[in-house]
Order: C-alpha cells, then structure tokens, then sequence
C-alpha cells in the first residue's frame, strides 16, 4: 500500500522515474494539479473494503435487503473520501525557501511556503522528507512556511531531495500525495573541531615571512578576477563603472602578515574529515580573534581576508572540498 | 570523494502512523462512544437481557473514564471480562455457532474494544466493528426506524472517523464534512442498490436459527387456540387488489383444513398434492397482490378459490393453496380468486368417510342433540338447515374470553358454559354434522381484513384468524358454513370489534372511539406496506423485472453491469468536477491579482515566482514608465490589502477599481 514506504531501492527508482515521473529538481512554485496527485487506500481503507466484501456476502446470504443498502451506503462514502483527500491537496502551491548553512551534526531546517488559495481550511496534511515528517493544517486562503528540521550526518551539499506531501483527511481510509523534488539544498560545513589546537602563528608556513609586513591594506599591489566573498570595499568599482569585469584589488598587506591555514600543513596521519574539521575550528577562530586569515586546500586556495562573507566563503570551501565540480554549482 | 546524500534509512510511514499520539481526545472519544452507543442501542430487545445491561455498563464505563480523564482498566480485567461474556453466552445459547450467539458476542467485543483503545488502528478496528453490528440489527428488524437508525449510526461513524484525522477541527466543521461525504456516498448507494446484480441467498446453508419466530395458525385447532391470536395485532398478509375487493362477507383467506378430531383437538389430515387445482375456477374473478409476512408454514392464505396464475402453487385435495417451500421471510405473490366457485362436486369415498369419524364416547350430549335435530329429515339438506337454526336460537354468545372446558368441549359448549369465540362454534358445528352422518370439516384461516385508506391495500391480522366449517351436500359439493356468523353476524360484516358484547376488553387500537389513533396508524402501516414492497421486497426477480422494463433481456447481466459501472464512474465523474469547481472558488482578493499579473504577463512582464508584489510593482514601473504610478499604487494596495491583517470587501473593491482603470 505504500508505493512510497517501498524500501526496495531499483523498484523505488523505476516507479520515482516512471510513476511520479520525478528526475532533476523542479523550479519553484510546485503547483499541485490534478495529474501530480496520486491515491491509494492506506491499510485502514484496505479493511474498510474487506469488511464491505463480508457484509456484502452476508447480505446475499441472508437476504438482508438493508444489508444491501447499507453496504452500499459505506462503500460510496469511502469512494466520495477518495476525492476528498484528493481536493485537499488539489490546488496548493510549493515554494522551497532559502536554507540556513548549518555545521554537521545541527538540525539544517528546510522551510517551505505552501500557499492556500482556497477559502477552505486544508486540515491534516504532512510535509515529508529525509524521513523526517511534519503534520499541518493550512488556514484558509492564506500562505503558511513549513520547517522540516532534519539531522544532518555528512558535511556537504545536502539536497532536499525526494518530498512528500501526503493527507490522509477525511476518514484515513485513503491516501492522497504527491511527490516532488525541489530545487534547494542545504550547506553542512564541518563540525568544527572540538579543542582545537591554537591557532597557527601569523608567521607559519613557507614564503609568507620573506615578505616585509607594512602598512598592509593601503598598498595597492594589483587586480584580479572578483571571487565570491571578497569584501565590496575591495571591488574595483571604478573598473566596473567603466564596464569592465568584476575585479577584486588586490593589497601588498593581505599577502602577508596574515594566518595562513593550510590543508597541506597538518600532519600526514590525519584523515580528510579531521584535517577539515581542524581547519574549520580554526576559521571560526580567526574571525572570532579578528585576525586576517587565508585558507588553501587541495585545488582551491582563498586570499586573506575577514568578516562574514570571508568566513562563509571558506566555510563553503570547507564544506565542500573534494565534491565535484557539479554539485558546488548548487551551492546557495 | 563523491557525495552521497542521504544516507540515513528512513523512517517508514506506517512506524509513523502508530506514533501519532495514542490517548484519544475528549470530543474524539465521546464520538466514539457515540457510534457505538447508537449501533447497540437497536440490538438491545434481541441480546439477552443481561447482555445489554454489561454493554450498557461497559458504555457508561468508558463514558465516566474519558470524563475524568483516566486511563483504561489493565488487560486483564478486560480478558476476563471477555471469558465469563462468553462463558455466558455459551450458556444462554447452548452453543457458539450461529446467527444469535455471533452477534451477542460481537456486541461484547465492541464494549470491551472501547475500553481498550490505544491507537489509531483500533479506533478504525471499533469503527468497521460498529459498521457490522449495524448489518446485523438487519437480521431481526428492517422496518424503517431501524433503518433510519442505521442511516444515522453510520453518519456518526464517519463523523468519528473525521474526528479521527483531523483533531483540530471544530465539531461543527467535523460534522458538516461528515454530512457531505454522506449525501455524496448516497447516489452511489442509490445506483448500486438498484443495479448491483442480485443473487437469491444463501450462498451456504443457513443456521438453524436464520429466521426468526413467527406467530400464525398452526395445524391443529383446540378450544382456545384461536382466541389467543386475536389479541395480536400484529399483520398477518396485505392483499392488494386490483379492481374492487369483494364485500366483507367473501373474504375467507384459506388456511389448513382439519379433518380429523380427536375429542379435543381437530387436526389436519395428510392430502395429496397436485400441480392444478381439483376443482374448475367459475364465477367472478379477483386478481390481487397477497403480500405474507412469515410464518414458517406453507399455507398461501389464498381468497377461496385461487385459479391458476404466474405463481406456480400446489394445491392440496382439501382445496387450500400451498407453497411448495415454507414462507421464511416476507413473500410476494399474484394470485387471483373465484369465490364462486363450487368444489368437490366429485369428492373422493375415502375423502367423505374421512370427513365423517367422530372419537367413540365423547360428547355424547351433542350426539343426542344432532340425532333428535336429524329425527324426521328428508336429506342433509334439510338436516342443516335444522343444525344452522337450532345454533342461531340457542342464545350462545361470542367472546374473547371463553371460559375454559373440559373433556367434551363440545358438550360443555353447547349446554354448560354458552360462550365461546369461532373455534367452539366451528368445532360445534361439524361435530352436530357429523354425528348424524353429513361429511362436515373445520377450516381455519383468517376472515375479513380492514382497508387501509391510505394506500388502499387490505390488511388482515392475527386478529382476524377465523374458523369456520364446510359440509359437503350431495350435488353441490363442499359449502361453506360460518356457524359464527350464526350468533354473531357482525363478526362477518364489519370485523370483531362490533361482533364483541358491550365492556368486553379490546386491544388499544381496536377500540371504535380513538379514531385519529386508528388513522395514524392507517398512515404507518401504509408507508411500511411501501417500504416492504419498494424496498425490503427488491428481490432478484424484482431486479429482473425493472431489467425487462428498461428494455434488457430478463438475464441480461452484462447490461446491468455495464450500466452501473456507468453510473457509479459518473457520478465520481460529477465528484471530482465539484472539487475543481470548489478549487476555483477561491480568495476574491488573489483573484484580482492573479488577474492582474496575468494582463502584465501578456504584455511580456510575467511576474518571477520569487517576486513579491512590491518588487514586481517596482519592476513594472520601472519598465512602464508611462503607467509607474498606478502600477505602484495597485501593487502597494494589494501588499496592504494581502499583508496588513485581514482584507475587507472595500479593500478589494479598491483594487479592483485601480486594475480596471488601469490602461496599457
């Protein structure tokens, strides 16, 4: 009876494919029309029908011509429930919202806007994804934000994935949902060590003292390509008033006198998960500190900088080193 | 390393389902309550008396629990309940099997379900058990209140079942979604009950217990026994006829003929059987409609004399229509009647001889009296006469109460006691007649019947049981004789109310004077006669009739399917076009809007699903500069009107002036 609870896997992704015809995430508002909605009865509805077959029997049996009637009766208002559980999904709107960047191990919550537009109340309804369920009802003619609030395990790209809206209103006889995937994810940076070592000295590392530290900011050194969270008072506006390219300016002082947090630099024996965890304590650190800091990793490297679109750049980074390519495409 | 996402197993719906909170709330297990409550209270007159008194108590129980907001009693007591339950069933039953004992114990069940509730499963489980005690009540009882309980029993099951999924609704809500899903499962009940194709139960052998007791005329005839019918005034058959009935004095409806007498008791002799009747219907003929409630014997109760009809009969050599099974639930059928008929004008020796034996030395008083009445009589004609004239003057009066006779019940009729209802006069009668040699018998049956107004069916009571006698008389055959009639001529003419001396005791509404009592109870028996025919009695062969009438073969069963699942999937059809139709009834004010964004869409600005009115006006203005304005005014309306509390009809109608106006 539950098409969706199968636990087996292929058979799940054949129907998923061809059923609910799910495939890449779908653009927002998920409107619910008529061919998304699907219906079967749940085990209750599948009693209900086994009980009318024995009444049934027994009104032939004993010519109860009431029997008749009344079976009858109870069989057309569970047919009626079908299109009652189907009405109340019929016709509501989906918006993913925006969701919070989380560290791993915290709840990431997925908010949904779903919006009524009926005059009627929509009673009993479930928000379900990752396994995790929320039950509502939807005032009428009104817009309400659904918080699905799932555990996070793994660092990375969480998509939202597979969703379910699902009612069982009227009578939980039957079973009307829909399926869909939306276009969100949430961001899982690392869990941030927990007593992590201090942080690197300014000086640690290669190259980095060689370089005399003076008056830092003020000394323009050159352009280069705008990078996702480098601080707007560092865009070259001029440049792009002319209408030119994005560039960031670059500074003599953020090439040095900076704490330099390097992947390469913790020692061999460390595995992947642990290097990242330490160096993400340590970004939280530095900011917290105030101090300038840059981080390099295997195939990404970020300049010097600070504040909140710094530590956001290099948390992502953290997040989501070694993923491929595509999926940092996502990234909110 | 690639990601994978997730990797957690999920938590499947069904773990989910029995996790939603167990307890139930107040309203919803008053509801429960409820349905369960209305389901048993119709069963109450047929479950043992102690048995409805424990269901009753186990009710209030679950009742008083809820209401204090305590927690069921433990398992145990509730096992043991349910063992001494059927341990008392067993006993009150004798045994498990069968109808009545099923039900007994499922009306415990349903008591014992109640108290135990810890899921939502078993609130459904007490749901589907109401829904099947509601088919029960069915075996005893289909008159309309019972139905109508039914009818009300399920609504407030569904109701139940609403509070069930939905706990945040008010009641109101819950019972006018109840009331729609109701009227909605009506047509499909309406055509399924006229269409589903009907088979002739049972599909297996009925228990023993499968109809119920009925009350009737039996095969022997004491003094007495026909007394005690006529208190009842319970139904005994409805006759419809088709034309005008005949007069009072013709309506003699033929149940077992006795022949054989034992001093005490008349009894029905063994007859043959024949597919066509002895005799040869003549005279004036009456067709009508004879509905009989049942009475487990197979006695048509047929107008004297049923012809041949469509209704295949047997008839016995003692002239009364059988059927050739016993009439165990309410049947219907066409018959047609010829009161003039003359019978047995060629009755067989054996059949006279055995109309003429009398018990040696009983009543010898009466045979003293036949013999000195007989003294001197050319023929039996003459004989009767003399017997019919010596019982009219004897001064023997009628009623209800005879006092009770001994060993020659006859004797002590005629010359003791005096009084006596239609059995002492009938049995007096062939007694006189056979005593000097005229082959004379007892017929019971019923005599009479009372024409509704209503809907102009004759309905005949147990009331109206009758007796009477027929002598036979050489070259005319059997004739009819109502020594009754003798001394109560009223009883034939206008029924036994009038036949009755002053201050004897009348069932209620048998009394003269309580006229609006007797029409109301004209109209009711009136709409039951309709409902038992038009509902009760839809039968396969009903069925097959309204086939036939709609232009289908007799056994077209492939049309009949083909028209109801024709029906049933319109009307689904008309179902899912009204939920459409209430999905557009939507919100006036979003409909303006949604009027609005989709005049800008045409013009080539669809608004972007993240916009939100404000940015959407501000963009609008921007590249419609001409109409910034009131591009701006109407989506800050719609921002006020949408965000800024609950909109009002004038706030709408604002907006819908400034879209209007606006030009493009």
């Amino acid at each position: 009876m539950y098409l969706v609870a199968l636990s087996a896997t292929p058979l799940r992704r054949v129907l998923d494919r061809w059923l609910f015809r799910l495939g890449s995430p779908e653009a927002a508002p998920i409107r619910l029309h008529q061919r998304r909605i699907y219906v079967l009865p749940t085990a209750a509805g599948i009693a209900l029908a086994a009980s009318l077959l024995v009444m049934l029997l027994t009104s032939i049996n004993y010519s109860l011509s009431l029997g008749f009637g009344l079976t009858f009766l109870i069989g057309g208002i569970g047919v009626a429930s079908i299109v009652h559980a189907f009405r109340n999904l019929f016709g509501l709107s989906v918006r993913p919202l925006r969701v919070a960047p989380v560290f791993c191990g915290d709840d990431a919550r997925f908010p949904f806007a779903i919006d009524n537009t009926r005059m009627a109340r929509r009673p009993a309804l479930a928000l379900r994804l990752h396994g995790v369920t929320t039950r509502f009802d939807l005032a009428a003619a009104g817009t309400e934000t659904i918080e699905l609030v799932c555990p996070t395990t793994q660092r990375g790209l969480m998509p939202a994935g597979r969703t379910v809206i699902e009612t069982r209103w009227p009578l939980g006889l039957i079973r009307a949902w829909t399926v869909f995937i939306p276009d969100v994810a949430a961001l899982v940076f690392p869990t941030p060590e927990r007593d992590a070592p201090p942080l690197p000295s300014t000086d640690f590392g290669e190259a980095v003292g060689e370089r005399p530290i003076r008056d830092g900011d003020d000394d323009f050194a050159e352009l280069r390509a705008y990078r996702e969270g480098d601080s707007p008072r560092h865009i070259a506006w001029k440049a792009l008033a002319r209408g030119g390219p994005m560039l960031t300016k670059q500074y003599a002082g953020m090439a040095g006198g900076h704490t330099l947090l390097q992947w390469r630099d913790l020692p061999d024996a460390m595995d992947d998960e642990t290097r990242l965890s330490r160096l993400t304590a340590w970004v939280l650190h530095a900011e917290k500190a105030g101090v300038t800091y840059a981080l390099a990793l295997p195939g990404k490297a970020l300049a010097a900088g600070r504040g909140e679109a710094h530590l956001h750049a290099c948390l992502q980074a953290l997040a989501l080193q070694g993923a491929p390519a595509g999926t940092r495409d996502h990234a909110p | 390393m690639p990601l994978d996402w997730p990797q957690r197993r999920r938590r499947t719906p069904a773990a989910e389902a029995t996790s939603r909170p167990a307890s139930l709330t107040r309203d919803q297990g008053l509801w429960l309550i409820g349905a369960t409550a209305v389901t048993l209270a119709p069963h109450a007159p047929w479950l043992p008396g102690w048995l409805a008194a424990l269901c009753g108590i186990l009710l209030g129980a679950r009742a008083l629990l809820l209401w204090q907001g305590r927690r069921p009693p433990p398992g145990l007591i509730l096992v043991l309940l349910a063992a001494a339950g059927s341990v008392g069933v067993r006993m009150t039953y004798g045994h498990f099997f069968g109808k009545d004992p099923g039900v007994a114990l499922l009306a415990l069940l349903l008591c014992l379900k109640l108290l135990e509730i810890r899921s939502a499963r078993d609130v459904v489980a007490t749901i589907l058990l109401c829904f099947f005690m509601q088919l029960a009540v069915f075996f005893e009882d289909q008159s309309l209140p019972v139905a109508l309980l039914a009818l009300f029993g399920t609504l407030v099951a569904v109701i139940t079942l609403l509070a069930q999924a939905d706990p945040a609704a008010s009641q109101r809500e819950r019972v006018r979604s109840g009331a729609v899903l109701f009227a909605q499962g009506i047509p499909f009940m309406l055509v399924l009950f006229v269409l589903f194709p009907r088979i002739q139960g049972p599909l297996w052998g009925l228990p023993a217990d499968a109809s119920s007791a009925s009350s009737g005329l039996s095969d022997s005839m004491s003094p007495g026994s026909i007394s005690e019918l006529s208190e009842s005034a319970e139904i005994a058959f409805r006759a419809e006829f088709i034309g005008a009935p005949p007069e009072p004095a013709q309506r003699y409806w033929r149940g077992p003929v006795m022949t054989t007498f034992d001093g005490r008791t008349w009894r029905a002799a063994r007859t043959q059987e024949t597919g066509t009747p002895s005799y040869t219907p003549t005279g004036r003929r009456f067709d009508y409609r004879l509905t009989l409630e049942p009475h487990g014997r197979r006695w048509v109760l047929a107008l004297d004399f049923p012809g041949l009809t469509t209704t295949p009969l047997r008839y016995a050599s003692t002239n009364e229509a059988l059927l050739s099974r016993p009439v165990e639930r309410r049947t219907r059928l066409e018959l047609s009647a010829y009161p003039d008929t003359p019978t047995g004008l060629d009755e067989p020796p054996a059949a006279l001889a055995a109309s003429l034996s009398l018990p040696e030395g009983y009543n010898p008083q009466s045979i003293a009296l036949a013999t000195r009445l007989a003294g001197g009589a050319r023929d039996h004609n003459e004989i009767l006469e003399r017997v019919i004239a010596h019982l009219r003057t004897s001064g023997l009066i009628y009623t209800l109460q005879p006092p009770l006779v001994g060993r020659d019940s006859v004797d002590a009729f005629l010359f003791d006691t005096r009084r006596g209802f239609c059995e002492h006069f009938a049995s007096a009668f062939v007694v006189l007649m056979r005593a000097v040699g005229v082959p004379a018998r007892v017929v019971a049956g019923y005599q009479g019947g009372e024409l509704n107004p209503i809907d102009g069916n004759l309905v005949v009571r147990q009331s109206d049981a009758h007796a009477w006698a027929e002598v036979w008389l050489a070259g005319r055959g059997w004739i009819r004789v109502d020594p009754t009639a003798l001394a109560a001529p009223q009883r034939i003419e206008s029924g036994l109310a009038s036949a009755l001396p002053a201050g004897e005791a009348l069932p209620l509404t048998m009394r003269q004077n309580l006229a609006w009592l007797r029409d109301l109870r004209h109209r009711w028996e009136a709409l039951s006669n309709a409902w038992n025919q038009r509902i009760l009695g839809y039968n396969p062969d009903r069925q097959k009739e309204l086939l036939e009438r709609l232009g289908f073969g007799r056994d077209d069963w492939g049309a009949l399917v083909g028209v109801m699942t024709g029906l049933c999937v319109s009307v689904l059809g008309m179902l899912i076009a009204w939920a459409s139709w209430q999905y557009r009834k939507r919100d006036p004010l979003q409909r303006c809007w949604a009027s609005f964004c989709g005049r800008l869409a045409r013009k080539g600005y669809p608004r972007e699903p993240w916009e939100g009115p404000l940015a959407y006006g501000k963009r609008l203005s921007e590249s419609l500069p001409e109409h910034a304005q009131s591009l701006l005014e109407i989506a800050a309306c719609y921002a006020r009107a949408r965000y800024g509390g609950t909109p009002t009809s004038a706030d709408i109608r604002t907006l819908n002036h400034k879209i209007s106006r606006l030009r493009l």
